[in-house]
């Protein structure tokens, strides 16, 4: 099929952007969107053009790392679904497809349809862990874990950490991958010593970026290719307020 | 070129624990004065960073991708393997051990083997700490299967996605020390150079993939941690941006790399689909449980499945193999696959690809009962092929997956260049030639929780090999050289991309040194290689410039180490006169079975560069089997 193709060009962060049309002339319906731009890039090179750069790694849906908002949508029109498993057979000959990077302030944009996701990193360095160095662990088996917590947990530590929810939120809020990690360890008794404390710091380091506020608009869920769920930020919502409200001072905890 | 395993004397269970208490340790108050390189943030790299960090040391961690959390462990499906016996079915470290020695077909060093197995306990203990979401029963204990033929349910699991959960754990464990500031981490960082001075590795040079910036970091030691080299196929189910560089750098530099030709081909994937496909992806193996593997008897049946009877099927692994059938071990199912489409009777348009058939578990479970077990597998075929597999039998091929050979390194993980230790799937390390399913996350996470921590304040603390700085001249010379060598991919303005080389080694490489491998095949790898890689450096085109990001640039590099590492491997397969494992030589075989050579190969082969266009030397470390004895793998 032929399709018609305004991608996002933008040589660095300090240069503006500007979409720029193409044609692809020979896509196969069997080809995932990546290996699209795969093809277009071989023949830009082959006329002396600057290829197209963009995030991508494992092409398993898996790593996290494409990023491209498709036709308007995070990762394109496949529910669930990242844009490196998204394949052209969702498209149809003559159609026009638009291709820019996540817009977020938070994210900018490097090149082209690379950003720099980096504050995600920090998120996760405030607090986004079990204090527990190597070698301190119990048993496995010491501690019961609830099936239900478990595959609770499990299904928000599916995040990937790919930034769709904050690309589709009107506001570019990432609550939304800040709250899957504060569910995933909630939900489990390894995580409660650090519960309160992990949820403000969270919090904390999350604002500190640039990111936006929740408005419950749910762009984020519908968007994000593993499913997490909005219940997540309620969670965070009700843990952070439980957490600041029953915030001790520093030095009434240390119990001199 | 010393090949010193320095396994430590004694009985093999006490081996580990004996040499803990002989190795040196540094005083906590100078760990912090000790700068360690850490390349690379898989589970290996990941783990050991942060353990390390957790320590005192000053570590500084490197990674290609945008974020340490995106290393390729996270692609990982099945499992990690661990001797808990939670199943009370049998299991133990020695257990654990004699799978893994026998599994690799004899070709792997046992006292490391061992210490393997006997770590894999803590692995877990340690990962339910951070937090890992593994399956458990509703009593609340954790969930384990059996997997990949094994006669003991070992294997721990996090739905479809252990390693995404196993590497976030050690991920979170790393931006922890992160914050702590014992580690400074760089991502978008690619290491182009190892710099050795006076014969030990005392920094790297990277490249800043956002602004091209070379720059040189200096160490006391230095770790690489970046995983395997499967894409030197092009196709496989590595992620795109998985390479050789840093450890072919390392090679180049004096460190030996061994048994190249050791690499394993996982049988269900999916198949290609046309000249644009730019990776494979990996079905679990979970599926061949359920599925049964079969093609037309006729060569070159076209009918559609549904219209071939029974009578005119051949489930050839249950004809050839009956007491293992679709269980058969990875390197036996993915050459059986490949004989039938040799044999003209492969499935689907290009006819590279075998049925994995469902309708008789569907009969007998219910639809839904097998949606329950592997629905999320089948959606993923879907999406992919856009067929779906609870009508149509899903076509599955085997594709390159994982690589045994890697960096030789002693009982202490470290290469033969002092300073340089090499962890994870990067170095040659516990599997022989044939690595068994949910392996490879243990292995990775034992390196770098486990091992490496005790390893490198031993060498630390007996070598003291006290400051250099990056104004070195052996620095100096290093940037140089990796300036002058992107330079020149961008000065050759030829008229092929990079890819179309990639491919094209691809095709020379999985044709002559893939699933089977022959004399007159290798012989003229050994031609084809060498003469593509004197048309890359002559017809390549990158465009763009070094001082910005050009991913051109950066696979340009890549894949010129690649073109060199294709060769060796294609050496080493050449000069190994037997099948083992994942090496199947078809000169010897006994009616399609592999046939050892313990008399002449029980040995590690290390490869030493000789400089420019002098063929390495082939260098040999003897292995011993005293706890498990020398005999034939039998599936029949």
């Amino acid at each position: 099929m032929k399709l018609k193709l305004n991608v996002w060009r933008q040589r660095n962060g300090a240069s503006p952007g500007q979409f720029v049309a193409y044609e692809a002339n020979e896509v196969s319906k069997d080809m995932s969107f990546l290996e699209m731009l795969d093809v277009l890039n071989e023949d830009l090179m082959g006329k002396g053009q600057d290829p197209i750069a963009f995030d991508h790694d494992c092409r398993e849906g898996i790593c996290g790392s494409c990023s491209m908002v498709i036709n308007g949508r995070a990762h394109g029109p496949q529910k669930n679904t990242t844009a490196c498993q998204l394949h052209m057979r969702q498209f149809k000959d003559g159609d026009e497809i638009t291709i820019e990077p996540w817009r977020a302030k938070a994210f900018p944009v490097i090149k082209d349809l690379a950003v720099d996701r980096s504050a995600f990193d920090r998120i996760i360095q405030a607090g986004g862990f079990v204090s527990v160095a190597t070698g301190n662990a119990p048993d496995g088996n010491a501690i019961p874990v609830p099936k239900e917590n478990a595959d609770r947990a499990f299904d928000a530590a599916a995040c990937i950490g790919c930034g769709a929810c904050v690309a589709a939120c009107p506001n570019a809020s990432a609550m939304l991958f800040t709250s899957a990690k504060v569910a995933h360890l909630a939900l489990l008794p390894q995580g409660q010593p650090e519960r309160m404390e992990r949820v403000r710091k969270m919090v904390a380091a999350m604002d500190a970026e640039d990111f936006g506020g929740c408005t419950n608009h749910g762009e984020c869920e519908a968007a994000c290719p593993k499913g997490i769920s909005l219940e997540n930020i309620a969670l965070m919502n009700r843990d952070f307020v439980k957490a600041t409200i029953g915030k001790r001072p520093e030095r009434a905890v240390s119990g001199d | 070129m010393n090949l010193e395993a320095k396994s430590p004397s004694g009985p093999i269970d006490k081996k580990w624990e004996s040499h803990k208490f002989d190795m040196k340790l540094v005083n906590p108050a100078n760990k912090r004065k000790h700068t360690i390189i850490v390349v690379g943030t898989g589970l290996a790299g990941a783990s050991a960073a942060a353990s390390m960090g957790e320590l005192g040391y000053h570590v500084l961690s490197f990674c290609y991708q945008d974020s340490p959390r995106r290393a390729h462990s996270i692609a990982a499906q099945g499992g990690i393997n661990a001797a808990k016996n939670y199943q009370n079915d049998g299991d133990s470290v020695f257990r654990l051990f004699y799978d893994t020695v026998k599994g690799g077909d004899f070709r792997g060093r046992e006292s490391n083997i061992h210490r393997l197995a006997e770590i894999s306990v803590k692995i877990i203990d340690q990962c339910v700490a951070q937090g890992v979401p593994f399956a458990r029963e509703y009593g609340g204990l954790l969930s384990n299967r059996s997997f990949g033929g094994s006669q003991v349910s070992r294997t721990f699991y996090a739905r479809g996605q252990t390693g995404q959960q196993l590497l976030i754990g050690a991920y979170q464990a790393l931006e922890r020390q992160i914050a702590a500031g014992t580690v400074k981490a760089y991502s978008r960082h690619e290491m182009l150079e190892l710099v050795v001075i006076d014969g030990v590795a005392r920094g790297i040079v990277t490249r800043d993939m956002v602004t091209g910036r070379i720059e040189s970091w200096s160490a006391d030691a230095v770790v690489l941690a970046t995983g395997g080299y499967g894409n030197v196929f092009y196709l496989s189910t590595n992620a795109k941006g998985c390479n050789t560089t840093a450890i072919w750098r390392a090679y180049k530099k004096g460190a030996a790399f061994a048994n190249p030709c050791y690499t394993q081909i996982h049988p269900t994937c999916i198949p290609v689909s046309g000249d644009h496909q730019s990776k494979l992806t990996l079905m679990s193996e979970s599926l061949r449980n359920d599925g049964r593997v079969w093609v037309p008897l006729k060569k070159g049946d076209k009918r559609s499945p549904d219209q071939i009877p029974e009578t005119e099927r051949d489930y050839f692994l249950e004809r050839k193999y009956p007491s293992y059938g679709n269980l058969a071990p990875r390197d036996i199912a993915s050459r059986a696959a490949k004989e039938a489409c040799d044999d003209g009777r492969g499935v689907g348009e290009t006819g590279l690809g075998v049925y994995l058939d469902f309708e008789g578990a569907i009969t007998r479970l219910s639809e839904a009962k097998v949606a329950e077990k592997y629905g999320n597998l089948f959606e993923m075929y879907e999406r992919i092929t856009g067929e779906n597999p609870y009508q149509v039998p899903m076509r599955i091929y085997p594709a390159i997956h994982y690589t045994m050979g890697g960096l030789w390194v002693d009982y202490n993980l470290q290469s033969t260049i002092p300073g340089l230790h090499v962890i994870g799937e990067a170095n040659f390390s516990d599997h022989g030639a044939n690595r068994l399913g949910a392996s490879a996350l243990m292995q990775g996470l034992a390196d770098g929780y486990f091992i490496l921590p005790y390893t490198i304040g031993n060498y630390l603390a007996t070598a003291k090999p006290g400051k250099v700085g990056t104004d070195h001249p052996e620095f100096k010379a290093a940037e140089a050289a990796v300036v002058a060598r992107n330079q020149r991919f961008l000065d050759i303005k030829g008229k092929r991309t990079v890819d179309s080389f990639h491919k094209e080694l691809g095709k020379i490489v999985w044709e002559e040194c893939g699933m089977a491998r022959n004399e007159a095949g290798l012989t003229r790898a050994l031609q084809q290689i060498p003469a593509l890689r004197e048309e890359f450096h002559k017809n390549l085109n990158v465009l763009g410039s070094a001082d910005e990001m050009n991913q051109s640039l950066e696979k340009a590099g890549r894949v010129a180490d690649f073109l060199e590492l294709g060769e060796l491997m294609c050496r080493d397969a050449l000069e190994r006169r037997e099948s083992c494992g994942g090496h199947f030589r078809e000169e010897f075989q006994d009616e399609g079975e592999a046939r050892r050579d313990d008399l002449n190969f029980a040995h590690v082969a290390a490869w030493e560069y000789q400089g420019g266009d002098k063929a390495p030397r082939r260098n040999v470390e003897p292995l011993n089997f005293e706890y498990v004895h020398l005999q034939t793998r039998s599936y029949k």
